[in-house]
């Protein structure tokens, strides 16, 4: 590198982390968000979780009708998650570079995914709720499609990473495409693929609450109900199961993977 | 009548380079044909031609009677499994076991959904077993592919191609990844193959001297051009001077 070329680096450098600092200034007067302000109300804020959110012997008897609610929640999680896997393995397959019937499967598969996912979650759960109504299916589909469309995109990306060799080894025995597809490229993607899908699982178990919260199902219902009722101590109990679930299932995903790569 | 024909073969990937050029010869049923010749020189690109995982430009090729110039995918599939092939890098499922790799060899034998469901026969079993016995690795039969030895991995490599019942294997480079001892081994177990089970094969070889020592015939390549064809005793220094170029020759002698 020579000398000129290392100065116009280092100026760069100063001058990107320059205009960060200038533009975090102006966004913060533009939304008159008062960084000192804000920590001044920390305290309070702190004081009332700690008085309200407390969980108490009376809100524990709830515990069996939340955790029938949870069950609901977790079940429509992981069915969501798998029947998505199930799509975007197809989509996954149509769409990467190295299994491609065509292009125009290919190009297709990409946009169904982006067209999915980039739209949020909570976003698809008001479109859907205006044509499917309050139940549990708009919270089913809502969480299959922005999952359909993460899966996707990861698993086309982990079929690309696969190794070639043996597709080529197999097609030079003669077996059709969906032999290779089935013998050669998912048992080397199949790590990756369960990964992706024990990850949307414990993702979708997350949004799931919140999906509920607009669809009126299963956890999130039950925590909006008990929210608005002002009942702040089964609201309480209900975020700690929640955090109690997430974290179980994570410990079991993590154990799913070690045991299977 | 000879097992394979190839007539005037020409192939280039862009329209400046020939990667093949105008190539002829024929290959009798059960020899061990060895083809030589420096890194880039087409040998690989020949062999791909033969089963047609590369097209070529013109020229014909008659495998075992018929000109295979022209077919299309179901001929196509037929052709694959009479053509088993063997990789320098064994090109295995690693994440399978030994016998499921071997098994893949069958698939082409299968329709689509026999296939994917696994539906091999008893025979097709019993086979892959007596065929992992002979090459001395039954006992891996149910290990994973990636806990082998690259002289057992390409074993199982030379398993699939055989349970295809090809009349020939094409092996790319099958030695260029192991030790000598392992080499050595895969290389007598081609040549009892030719022997044995009157298949051809038709490998792709840097190591001259190995070529020199396991094969009926040796075909030498340079700049995708056939440069010497015939028995290892033809194959004088001064003819390898040709192929290779004096001072490579030099640079691998030392």
């Amino acid at each position: 590198m020579s000398e000129k070329k290392f100065r116009q680096k280092k100026w760069q450098t100063t001058l990107f982390f320059t205009v960060i600092i200038v533009v975090t200034f102006i966004s913060s007067s533009i939304t008159k968000f008062n960084f000192i302000h804000s920590m001044t109300t920390f305290p309070s804020a702190f004081t009332w979780i700690f008085s309200n959110l407390m969980i108490t012997e009376e809100s524990f008897k709830k515990l069996p009708t939340i955790l029938t609610k949870l069950n609901e929640t977790i079940f429509m999680a992981i069915a969501a998650s798998t029947t998505a896997a199930a799509l975007s393995l197809f989509l996954g397959v149509m769409g990467s570079k190295t299994t491609k019937v065509n292009n125009v499967f290919s190009v297709i598969a990409r946009v169904i995914a982006s067209f999915s996912r980039n739209i949020p979650i909570v976003a698809w759960a008001l479109i859907l709720l205006i044509s499917f109504g309050q139940n549990s299916l708009t919270g089913f589909l809502a969480l299959f499609i922005g999952s359909v469309g993460f899966l996707t995109r990861a698993f086309i990306e982990s079929i690309d990473e696969a190794d070639q060799s043996s597709v080529e080894a197999l097609t030079a025995t003669g077996a059709t495409y969906f032999q290779i597809i089935s013998k050669a490229v998912i048992p080397q993607s199949l790590p990756q693929i369960i990964s992706w899908t024990l990850f949307m699982i414990e993702t979708n178990i997350r949004s799931a609450t919140l999906v509920g919260i607009l669809t009126g199902t299963g956890i999130g219902y039950s925590f909006d109900l008990y929210y608005k009722s002002m009942d702040y101590n089964t609201v309480a109990l209900i975020t700690f199961t929640i955090v109690i679930t997430v974290i179980l299932i994570e410990l079991m995903s993590n154990y799913i993977r070690k045991v299977i790569i | 009548m000879s097992l394979l024909e190839i007539k005037h073969l020409n192939k280039s990937y862009d329209s400046k380079t020939n990667v093949l050029k105008d190539i002829n010869f024929e290959i009798e049923s059960g020899d061990l044909v060895s083809v030589i010749g420096p890194s880039g020189a087409g040998k690989s690109t020949l062999l791909r031609c033969i089963n047609r995982m590369v097209n070529f430009d013109d020229g014909k090729i008659i495998f075992d009677g018929k000109d295979t110039t022209h077919y299309k995918k179901r001929e196509l599939r037929k052709l694959r499994t009479d053509i088993g092939m063997v990789f320098q890098h064994y090109n295995l499922v690693p994440r399978l076991t030994v016998i499921e790799n071997v098994l893949h060899g069958r698939l082409g034998y299968k329709s689509t959904i026999q296939g994917l469901l696994s539906m091999f026969t008893e025979v097709e079993k019993e086979n892959a077993f007596s065929l992992l016995d002979t090459l001395g690795i039954v006992e891996h039969a149910y290990k994973r592919c990636d806990q082998l030895s690259g002289g057992q991995q390409q074993r199982v490599g030379i398993a699939r191609a055989l349970i295809q019942n090809p009349k020939l294997i094409l092996c790319d480079e099958p030695i260029a990844s192991l030790d000598p001892n392992a080499s050595k081994v895969i290389m007598t177990y081609l040549k009892q193959i030719t022997r044995d089970m009157n298949i051809t094969c038709i490998v792709n070889l840097h190591q001259v001297d190995v070529a020199r020592e396991y094969s009926d015939r040796i075909i030498a390549l340079n700049k995708g051009a056939v440069v010497f064809d015939g028995s290892h005793l033809q194959l004088t220094e001064e003819r390898m001077n040709h192929v290779y170029g004096m001072e490579t020759r030099e640079l691998i002698t030392v």
